[in-house]
């Protein structure tokens, strides 16, 4: 396996507060990499930039996608090349029906990478078949973006995003807080359907149960602002035993 | 922002034969600048008008002197004075001569406009006046002069009359006489004061008793010769039982003198008698720091005379450098409704001031306003609305929804709402919202691959879905291209 996301040594500061200091990290094609730390410790900062949000300031260190420096690549160029973020707060975009937002986005992607665009029947297909292996109701697509979902439906309908928009890519923050036993399950097989050596995956998490589902490659304590800590699953055990401030003070 | 393609597909199908249907040759020809009775005349004999028109032109042109003062300045817009003996206020089409042989010949800019608006080859030709190019199949008003209407065999068929509003005054004379100024009385205001003096020409529509018009009639309004005023006039009638649907829509080349625009629209429901008038208005707004740009200053009203009847406006106002301009509905007959919907953006310099009058008359009369307000760069946007009811207004209800979007820190929304009840039964509810798009919906959008443009056009045509809906589908495709032209260079 050949490294796809090399992030070295990251520095990144809001309003002149450094929240990431110095993380370095290499995630290979078709390695799904967890996440996990302590509230406020970066991870969704760490997200954030890599998808290429604004405010955020990198005052040194690199990161790299398939050889192209994502950092100098605009965030839509971004989204083209396979980057996908599911939210750990997606969201609402009132008056515009999901289907319609999907379809924009995917044509957007398609145009971008001088693919064919789907026309109306084409996108419904898919879309029908993604809805249909995550159990959703077609109904959600004429609702409008995450308006009035509840936290749960916003979560699953992420990953219906993500199914449908087929990332090299994917950072998962925090998709499985919120989910009752049954869609975290759904979920996490929407998820593993979309596994393949082509697929590298980051999922940010709290809790060990998703990561029973997802079977991580590699575990990632970051604290501080510092990765502390990698593993494999038997990081997750110990976690859930210790605490992170038990790791945090071994390591 | 994505349009369905199959929504193109069938909006093509549905409207190409509709688009191109006859041949004119347009020449120009000019009165000379400036105001007088004389040219009232000039303009009346150019018409061929019978004496009553040219006496009733005359009566406006000696009210509208003594209206000169009278302007309005309570409108929240900013512009320089007027000097209205500096406008021509009469211009024919040009010659062949005169015109552009081919595309090649036409600013590059107006161009790039035509094709981000998905406009085809054969009408940009059109639009820029190219020789030989002028194919559109509905009442086209080129300028002042209006040229011939092809759907007339058809529509005659029913007793449907849609001609330009000349020709009726000839064929249709007592229709006209009768209705003409019933609605926008001559001295009701500085423009129409002035329209009524030096209109050129327009659209007349008269639909019979009991009859459905069969298709959506439109007119293709624009502005070509340069430093004309343009004064159209429209009236429109619906006779009792009966339902029309009207589009207008314009576009105009870029220029540098501004331009003054001051149209009448009167619309007349008899008893259960239903009229829709849909507007895209997308005229040159000037340049980024506000140079040229259209002054549109419009005076649209509608009667709902009879019982039962109904009078929608809905609009879409992307265009001019300022924007004056009220739709309102008269709500004269028992349980009429009228409906006003309308999406307004300015960008860049541009100013708006935009809303409308619903006056209840009768009984049981329902009326509803949905206003959407988009402001970016250093535009400023007013909705300005009234709401009255009379004494008799038993039972008359409204609902008013205005909502502003602002996009910037640069631009403003502002909100007011004039109401005003004489009557203990009747309700008035009113719902205004103020708000931005947000940093992180921009975000949320680009992550899923639109680019910044996309993203703010995607977000402002959720925000105005409730109105582009109301639009005939030809005129929704139309419309969200608008939207995010319009909106270029807002973000980023
Ligand atoms: N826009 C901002 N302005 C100021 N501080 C910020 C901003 N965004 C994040 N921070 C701070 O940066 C730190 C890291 O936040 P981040 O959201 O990345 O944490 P996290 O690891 O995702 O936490 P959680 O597990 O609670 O989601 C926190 O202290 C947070 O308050
Ligand atoms: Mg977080």
């Amino acid at each position: 396996m050949t490294i796809a996301l090399e992030i070295k040594d990251l520095h990144v500061e809001i309003s002149d507060k450094e929240i990431l200091k110095g993380v370095s990290l290499n995630i290979e094609h078709g390695e799904m990499a967890a996440i996990m730390g302590p509230n406020g410790a970066g991870k969704s900062t760490l997200a954030s930039v890599l998808a290429g949000k604004e405010g955020y300031t990198i005052t040194s260190g690199s990161i790299k996608y398939l050889g192209k420096n994502l950092l100098d690549m605009p965030i839509d160029e971004r989204a083209a090349a396979g980057v996908f973020l599911a939210f750990q707060y997606p969201v609402e975009i009132p008056g515009v029906a999901t289907s319609a937002f999907v379809r924009t986005a995917l044509n957007a992607q398609r145009r971008h990478r001088g693919e064919s665009e789907l026309d109306g029947i084409e996108f419904l297909k898919l879309a029908r078949e993604k809805a249909k292996e995550l159990e959703m109701s077609e109904d959600f697509f004429q609702r409008e973006v995450n308006v009035g979902f509840s936290g749960g439906e916003k979560k699953r309908a992420e990953i219906f995003q993500m199914s449908m928009l087929s990332p090299t890519l994917a950072i998962l923050d925090e998709t499985d807080s919120g989910l009752d036993i049954d869609t975290l399950k759904i979920v996490a097989a929407g998820i593993n359907n979309l596994r393949s050596d082509k697929l590298c995956g980051i999922v940010i998490t709290h809790y060990q149960r998703l990561l029973e589902h997802l079977k991580p490659d590699t575990i990632h304590i970051l604290a501080d602002g510092k990765i502390v800590k990698t593993g494999d699953k038997s990081l997750a055990i110990l976690l859930e035993e210790k605490g992170y401030q038990g790791i945090i003070e071994a390591a | 922002m994505a349009i369905d393609t199959e929504t193109i597909n069938a909006v093509e199908k549905a409207t190409k034969d509709y688009k191109y249907g006859f041949v004119t040759d347009i020449e120009t020809e000019f009165a000379p600048k400036g105001l007088s009775e004389d040219i009232v005349r000039y303009i009346s004999s150019k018409n061929d008008e019978p004496e009553w028109l040219l006496e009733w032109r005359l009566q406006a042109y000696s009210k509208w002197l003594k209206m000169t003062k009278e302007d309005p300045k309570w409108a929240n817009i900013h512009f320089p004075e007027i000097d209205f003996q500096d406008a021509y206020y009469y211009a024919a089409p040009k010659t062949d001569a005169e015109k552009p042989k081919s595309l090649d010949e036409i600013d590059p800019e107006i161009l790039s406009t035509y094709n981000k608006l998905g406009i085809p080859i054969r009408e940009q030709e059109m639009l820029a006046g190219i020789v030989g190019s002028g194919n559109v199949a509905v009442d086209a008003v080129f300028d002042s002069v209006s040229v011939a209407t092809t759907f007339k065999s058809k529509l005659s068929e029913l007793g449907i009359i849609f001609c330009p509003i000349s020709e009726a005054v000839k064929k249709h004379p007592d229709l006209v006489k009768k209705y003409l100024g019933s609605v926008v009385p001559q001295t009701d205001n500085f423009y129409a004061a002035l329209n009524s003096a030096v209109y050129s020409d327009g659209s007349f529509v008269y639909i019979p008793k009991g009859v459905r018009c069969p298709m959506d009639l439109s007119t293709y309004f624009r502005i070509n010769a340069a430093e004309t005023g343009q004064f159209e006039r429209t009236l429109i009638i619906a006779d009792k039982g009966s339902f029309v649907s009207y589009l207008e829509g314009c576009t105009a080349p870029m220029r540098d003198e501004n331009q003054l625009h001051g149209a009448v629209v009167e619309l007349i429901a008899l008893d259960d008698a239903e009229i829709k008038y849909a507007t895209v208005q997308n005229w040159y707004p000037g340049d980024e720091n506000g140079k040229g740009g259209i002054y549109n200053f419009v005076t649209k009203r509608g009667a709902c005379r009879g019982k039962n009847s109904r009078i929608s406006w809905t609009q879409v106002e992307t265009g001019s450098a300022i924007t004056w301009k009220y739709p309102s509905v008269l709500l004269q007959g028992d349980n009429s409704v009228g409906e006003f919907y309308s999406v307004a953006i300015s960008n860049n310099k541009q100013q708006a001031d935009t809303g409308t009058k619903m006056i209840h008359i009768g009984r049981n009369t329902k009326s509803t306003i949905i206003s959407k307000g988009i402001s970016a760069g250093y535009g400023q946007q007013t909705y300005r609305g009234l709401v009255r009811m009379q004494a008799g207004a038993e039972n008359a209800t409204n609902f008013s929804q205005c909502d502003s979007l602002l996009i910037g820190n640069n631009c403003g929304g502002h909100t007011v709402p004039y109401i005003d009840s004489k009557n203990f039964s009747a309700e008035v509810a009113h719902e205004a919202t103020t708000s931005k798009i947000s940093d992180e919906q921009l975000f949320y959008c680009q992550q899923r691959g639109l680019n910044p443009e996309e993203a703010v056009a995607l977000i402002v045509n959720g925000f105005c879905k409730e109105v582009l809906k109301k639009l005939p589908m030809e005129f929704a495709v139309e419309a969200q291209k608008l939207l995010e032209v319009s909106l270029e260079g807002s973000v980023g």
